[in-house]
């Protein structure tokens, strides 16, 4: 075969290959949005579930998905941010380093029903709390640490040198140069990375199924006391997110009109996660021209 | 800030004052944030390991039968029989089939980016890569219940719940963390590669067959194994379209079942301690080796990279 | 030596390295027998030079033969570099300054550094100055506007930025910024100065205000200066030291090296031979 024919096939071949990916996703986002959105209704947001009837809403499992997506950053955030920070400016080249290294790698490539299954050895059997957002959010760190880790650390490590050498020659401490100096300057893109994990973190299922559980107890929207047994604020809780009340819907197969429950919260979950991905594009971006505008 | 007066030893040689233990907290702040990652990792590798021999050691499974055997029925009450075989070769043949799809479709799209189309194909895949990404794995074996298990039931065979299913579901899923690592591979080649094929008079085609791919093979190996990490470990899209048997498919249209939605499954209905609830835990120890095979042999490959 | 109990302006009877020095002036920095390595590599080779207070002294030499690693040796920036080690002494009034026992921090506030390209905080120029005073314990807005003045009229921009010292400091030229960094070193009120060819980075017009500023400097503190431009140093610097692949080949008194250097290669250094 003529090597110029050849040429023509195989790049028509790709151009063929860059259609499928595109239109795979084109396909995929047109039938969730298109079946999913007629289903969003206030009523469908703000109306308990069902477990046997028709006409079910996902008020509970939207709350407990926003609650626990909240509770596990503000655990990974600090967490993430310090490691991050330990891993630019104080570790030395070395076995240690490389091993928190290898570390976090570990972590970051565990499957999430793995974390979950660890989940529910040590947040709900050994601690004794059951099901709970508080051993949902724990197991949900394991998965999102390494991710936070990396972004702080690229982060730092993106500040210009200078800006560090100019704050020590006036004899300012490392520690203050990091968090006078450094940090501030590495704030926006943390910030961009932290709302795209959320965003990673909000759809998560598998690691929730044995920790934060498949259940929500009746809970009373008015009472915001965290101590008592049916607020939502309770960490101790079980909690159902969105997502696995998705697969628990079509694993349970009970109420009628699952399809429908689970468009429209199949639409809402991919709604919420495309904002979470154009805020922080728009909020990078926003950040980044006020930095360099003002050069 | 007047000069002090003190004279020089004074005022430059260090002492135990306060400045110091700002410092000090700081860093100690800072290194305990790493040792929690440390030991998360072991407790983790820990307690999983032991909990995943239980059944071997407390409850008496061999782990011969455990990991050869066919049959897998727990419950019976004269017999129980704890052949893990089906869902390890499930995930095994649903993870390769998947890869098998993933990696010319991510690799292809690659190329379109740095090659067929280097100004514009980045503008176009890129965003559509990282939507991709963003849709959750519950979505996409929604979709896959709904839309694909119903069409491969009617105009391909089968119930439909199938290993094909389980593939195309899982490669698509596994195309974004393919594409994405096989662009940077055929991004970072250098330039002199490219004009050095095409000073011969190679076309483009030969030059990406014969000179591009093999140079970035290491890392486009790489992002084929990535991909097949994740799908090893993928959980709930793959339990909602497979079927889940407990017994090796004999083709592809055959339901079958895999060590994540075996464990999906039965995890809630088990007793804890039970010697079925136990054996689930060795499946999940399985897991756990199988993500250390994947960074070792990812970082074998990394090191053989040839540029 | 127990300098405790000497008053500070006591002049110091000190071995004299430099030929031409017999007076005996103060010394503010002595530099004896200093090695520098990276790693194995061995930067600066067993200098020995001495700095009189309120003098201006260039260093000169061709790109990497050391000048700029021996001026950062003397505020301890080459501590950030991984591998980096001196050995020798640098005596800062008498104190050995690379001893361990050494509070790097404090002496940073009295040995001051200006980088070659102008780094300011992105912060606004009030912000620029304050903030290191603010570390070093002045809390007091009273006490701080007095010295963001003073340093920025020792700087020769208070004119320029008063009407906006809360914008950025990002929003200033490059010499402007560069005037800035050198206001915010003033205002830690050190002894010692380090300048790392500060002006090489700015257009011709900000380096003569720069240089001026220099040499008005002096007549406060001690100027140790870095500069590739032979110019830059035959004007404004009392004495200039000739740096080669580390080693100080001749240290003298600025009008001697430039007119009638006693070493070859510093001639053919200066009249351009190589370089």
């Amino acid at each position: 075969m003529n090597s110029r024919v050849a040429d023509r096939i195989a790049t028509s071949v790709f151009v063929a290959i860059a259609i499928v990916i595109v239109s795979v996703l084109v396909g995929l986002f047109s039938y969730i949005l298109f079946n999913g959105v007629s289903h969003i209704s206030l009523d469908f947001l703000t109306n308990p579930s069902s477990n046997v009837r028709a006409g079910g809403g996902i008020r509970d499992q939207l709350f407990n998905s926003f609650y626990i997506l909240f509770i596990t950053m503000l655990i990974t955030v600090p967490l993430g941010v310090g490691g991050g920070i330990y891993m630019a400016e104080y570790a030395k080249p070395g076995r240690v380093t490389n091993t928190i290294r290898t570390c976090i790698e570990v972590l970051a490539s565990l499957p999430s029903i793995v974390i979950g299954m660890f989940g529910l050895l040590m947040f709900v059997n050994l601690t004794g709390w059951g099901y709970s957002i508080l051993g949902g959010a724990l197991a949900l760190t394991v998965f999102n640490l390494p991710v936070m880790v990396r972004v702080s650390e690229d982060a730092l490590r993106s500040v210009p040198r200078d800006q560090k050498e100019a704050s020590l020659a006036l004899g300012i401490t490392h520690w203050h140069t990091i968090k006078t100096i450094l940090l501030p300057t590495a704030f926006p893109s943390i910030l961009t990375g932290a709302i795209l994990a959320s965003g990673r973190v909000f759809g998560e299922a598998a690691a929730l199924l044995f920790t934060s559980g498949l259940s929500t107890p009746r809970l009373d929207y008015a009472n915001w006391n965290p101590f008592v047994e049916n607020s939502p604020l309770n960490i101790f809780r079980p909690a159902e997110t969105l997502a696995v009340h998705i697969w628990s819907v079509n694993t349970q197969g009970l109420i009628p009109d699952v399809e429908d429950i689970a468009n429209g919260a199949s639409a809402v979950l991919i709604l919420s996660v495309l904002i979470f991905n154009l805020g922080a594009r728009i909020i990078g971006s926003l950040i980044h021209r006020k930095l360099t505008a003002s050069k | 800030m007047e000069k002090s007066s003190l004279p020089v030893r004074e005022r430059l040689i260090k002492s135990n004052k306060t400045r110091l233990n700002g410092e000090v907290r700081g860093r100690v702040l800072v290194t305990l944030c790493a040792i929690i990652m440390i030991s998360a990792t072991i407790a983790i590798t820990i307690f999983l390991s032991t909990k995943g021999l239980q059944s071997f050691i407390k409850n008496g499974v061999s782990p011969i039968e455990f990991l050869t055997s066919t049959n897998w029925n727990p419950t019976d009450p004269e017999s129980p029989m704890y052949g893990a075989l089906p869902f390890i070769f499930g995930s095994f043949a649903v993870t390769m089939l998947a890869a098998l799809v993933a990696a010319p479709l991510g690799i292809g799209g690659a190329i379109f980016m740095t090659e067929i189309a280097p100004s514009w194909g980045k503008k176009i895949l890129q965003p559509v890569i990282e939507l991709l990404v963003g849709i959750p794995s519950v979505v996409y074996g929604f979709i896959g219940l709904t839309v694909l298990v119903p069409f491969i039931r009617e105009h391909v065979g089968g119930l439909g719940f199938s290993l094909l299913s389980g593939t195309i579901v899982l490669a698509i899923m596994i195309l974004p963390t393919v594409t994405t690592i096989a662009t940077d591979a055929m991004a970072t080649l250098p330039k002199s590669l490219r004009e050095g094929s095409y000073a011969l008079g190679a076309t483009r085609w030969q030059t990406i067959r014969k000179v591009l791919v093999p140079a970035a093979l290491p890392s486009l190996l790489t992002a084929v194994v990535l991909g097949m990490a994740r799908a090893f470990g993928e959980a709930l899209a793959v339990q909602m379209v497979i079927g889940n048997t407990r017994i090796i498919p004999e083709s592809i249209l055959d339901p079958a079942g895999t060590l994540t939605t075996i464990i999906t499954l039965n995890m809630g209905h088990t007793t804890y301690g039970s010697i079925e609830n136990n054996t689930l835990w060795s499946m999940g120890l399985i897991l756990l080796i199988m993500s250390f095979a994947f960074i070792l042999l990812i970082r074998y490959l990394s090191s053989r990279r040839k540029i | 030596m127990n300098t405790s109990t000497l008053p500070r302006t006591a002049v110091l009877n000190r071995e004299q390295i430099s030929e031409t020095s017999v007076t005996n002036k103060e010394l503010i920095l002595q530099v004896k027998d200093l090695d520098i390595y990276y790693g194995e590599k061995r930067a600066v080779n067993t200098i020995s030079m001495d700095i009189e207070k309120n003098s201006i002294t260039a260093l000169i030499g061709p790109s990497g033969c050391g000048k700029s690693t021996f001026l950062r040796s003397i505020n301890r920036m080459n501590d950030l570099i991984p591998g980096a080690k001196a050995k020798g002494e640098i005596l800062y009034e008498g104190l050995n300054i690379l001893g361990d026992n050494i509070d790097v921090v404090a002496l940073r506030k009295e040995i001051g550094m200006v980088f070659q390209k102008p780094n300011p905080f992105p912060k606004s120029i009030y912000e620029n100055i304050a903030h290191a005073l603010k570390f070093s314990g002045v809390k007091k807005k009273s006490e701080l506007d007095v010295i963001v003045e003073e340093s920025l009229t020792k700087a020769a921009l208070w004119d320029e930025v008063k009407d906006r010292l809360h914008k950025s400091a990002l929003s200033l030229s490059g010499g402007q910024q560069q005037r800035l960094c050198i206001a915010r070193t003033i205002a830690m009120k050190p002894s010692l100065m380090l300048l790392d060819e500060p002006s090489s980075a700015l257009d011709p017009i900000s380096n003569a205000k720069v240089e001026e500023l220099i040499v008005e400097l002096k007549k406060e503190y001690s100027i140790l200066i870095v500069t590739h431009n032979m110019g830059q140093a035959s004007r404004i610097s009392d004495k200039t030291a000739f740096f080669l692949s580390g080693d100080l080949i001749e240290f003298d008194a600025t009008e001697k090296i430039f007119t009638n250097p006693s070493v070859k290669k510093t001639e053919e250094y200066i009249s351009g031979r190589f370089g």
